[in-house]
């Protein structure tokens, strides 16, 4: 089965600073030099591990799950319940059925403002975000808000790029049904404060959904530690597949909401009289799931926690750390982004150079950055700036990365001073 | 798919001496007051956004037009050398060079033959032609030409180039 070649995988980990041979993309060379792939927030390249684990579910496990009584079916069921267990160790979950697959972030923020939120809100209830928040974590709740006739408040952020928590607690009033906000912001590396302002929303009852995405592949994430209501995060961020990932959600929040899709997979008994629906978390799993991705999903996590996430998060902090002085040193760069607390990703601009000029002549030298707004829009605005080059670190770069980068910024100033 | 490795020609005739001038310097930029025509060209792939206004007179010809808006260095490039071209052309000479460029452009129209052809000389524009070696900035050079296009036709949604 297949959890016999994961195992081996992971024992062939030595440490940190030698996983970059576990990723077959990262041995390439790109328009002639070894590629510098610094674009892991958009999403991250995948372990051996995990593509073969997907490849030999596909060859020998495959069939639909919980549903034949034959040795396939029971297998693919296994492998797919198994790796629902892990990823919710992994997060320290407290029960597996509080873990519900989704095909991303995106789907659980959508699935949380649709059916934890909806059935209650009434116009002149608030919806309260933050200025730097993901277009994934805007959009869902304007929608709702348009449904509702619910206000949608948007807490300020300062030139650093933190959020003013003194704002942010004023904005915490009864009328607020939901807070939701990223841990770390995609475009500014902004880490938030999130236990401080969690104990605040809950000291007035106000639930908290976390974006997530950013955060669970660079540090340590324990939801009950945290105490958040809702954790969403996708699983192609953190070296698995892409069209995966959890919604994680307190019990009682859960029990408590209606389904999100009607179909299979999430009945006990359907009449036409009418349907009971299933226990947690199938309830919020209709149709026959992307059993592959949870496959994935899980060598993914086993891959981390091969590491460590204490070890994966002290080697990001250095190597931002060198990033950022390197940078610095450019004649020319605006630095976007500088909160004190920041993880995995600077973005920058230089002189006045296009980032999406920038980001074709780094490519040429082998460098692969973000260029544009991030899906951040109103994070650009902010800035009063059209978008950004991002450099986004993982655990598989190294300084010789950011040296790349460093040395394609001088090529790109060579070609715009000429 | 790999594409072939890039060099640096590849690059430099990217962005030649031409293109950075009319990036740098954009000519025909700002308002046009007395505007007949205007649509707004969004690339949301890179934030692009860049209004252009022309006037159409009732011979159909464009007597002056105008662009504003930020961009790359491509698409700002493009939008300028597209107010030299067109200025002066009616509209119906003007949809045959947005055929004749973005053809190039997109390996439609291979060589300058076919654009003399179909009695098109590219001119200035040829200098654009470095982009064709980069095609995801293909959209950059294009997008004032489908804005050009939205004007024409008044569409009311703005030209993207999705």
């Amino acid at each position: 089965m297949s959890q016999v070649s994961l195992t081996d995988a992971a024992d062939d980990v030595v440490g940190i600073e030698n996983c970059r041979a576990d990723f077959p993309a990262l041995s390439q060379e790109i328009n002639g030099h070894p590629i510098a792939f610094l674009d892991s927030a958009a999403s991250s390249q995948q372990p051996a591990s995990v593509i073969d684990t997907i490849a030999e579910y596909q060859r020998h496990d495959h069939a639909n799950v919980h549903r034949g009584v034959y040795t396939l079916s029971h297998r693919a069921t296994e492998a797919y319940e198994g790796a629902r267990d892990r990823i919710g160790n992994f997060i320290n979950a407290a029960s597996r059925t509080e873990v519900v697959y989704t095909s991303g972030t995106t789907e659980a923020i959508n699935l949380v403002a649709q059916t934890f939120c909806r059935p209650v809100l009434e116009p002149g209830d608030r919806i309260l975000i933050t200025h730097l928040e993901h277009h994934s974590n805007i959009v869902p709740w304007q929608l709702v808000c348009e449904q509702t006739g619910a206000e949608l408040l948007v807490a300020p952020i300062n030139q650093r790029g933190e959020v003013e928590l003194e704002i942010l607690e004023s904005l915490l009033d009864d009328k607020v049904k939901m807070l939701a906000f990223a841990h770390v912001s995609n475009a500014l590396g902004t880490v938030l404060p999130l236990s401080e302002i969690i104990a605040k929303a809950h000291s007035r009852d106000i639930p908290v959904l976390i974006d997530g995405a950013q955060a669970v592949p660079h540090m340590p994430v324990d939801v009950q530690s945290l105490d958040c209501d809702f954790y969403a995060f996708s699983a192609h961020k953190m070296f698995g597949p892409t069209g995966m990932g959890i919604l994680y959600g307190k019990e009682a929040h859960l029990e408590k909401m209606p389904p999100y899709q009607g179909g299979g997979d999430m009945i006990l008994e359907v009449t036409f009289e009418g349907t009971t629906y299933n226990a947690l978390p199938y309830k919020f799993e209709a149709g026959t799931p992307n059993i592959s991705g949870a496959v994935g999903f899980g060598a993914a996590v086993d891959y981390l926690q091969s590491l460590g996430m204490d070890r994966v998060s002290s080697y990001e902090i250095e190597l931002l750390g060198y990033l950022t002085e390197r940078l610095s040193t450019v004649e020319g760069i605006r630095l976007i982004g500088t909160a004190e607390h920041k993880a995995s990703l600077q973005s920058f601009l230089l002189d006045d150079i296009h980032p999406h000029d920038l980001g074709t002549v780094l490519d040429h030298e082998g460098v692969a950055v973000r260029t544009g707004h991030h899906c951040a829009m109103p994070v650009m605005d902010f800035y009063g700036i059209p978008g950004t080059a991002r450099a986004s670190l993982a655990l598989y770069n190294n300084n010789d990365d950011v040296d790349a980068l460093i040395e394609g910024l001088g090529e790109v100033k060579e070609i715009f001073s000429a | 798919m790999t594409s072939p490795a890039l060099n640096n020609e590849d690059l430099r005739e990217l962005y030649r001496e031409l293109i950075l001038d009319h990036a740098r310097s954009p000519r025909h930029f700002g308002k046009l007051p007395d505007a007949t025509h205007s649509a707004e060209g969004i690339n949301p792939l890179c934030g692009d956004k860049l209004r252009m206004y022309f006037r159409i007179d009732s011979d159909n010809r464009i007597s002056d037009a105008c662009f504003e808006g930020s961009g790359c260095a491509i698409s700002v490039a493009s939008a300028s050398l597209l107010m030299d071209t067109v200025i002066g052309l009616n509209t119906d000479d003007a949809l045959k060079y947005f055929s004749a460029f973005v053809g190039r452009l997109t390996g439609r129209q291979d060589s300058e033959n076919d654009d003399t052809d179909a009695g098109i000389n590219l001119g200035k524009l040829s200098a654009l032609e470095g982009v064709k070696e980069f095609p995801s900035r293909v959209k950059c050079a294009t997008l004032a030409w489908h804005a050009l296009i939205s004007a024409i036709h008044h569409d009311v949604q703005p030209a993207t180039t999705e």
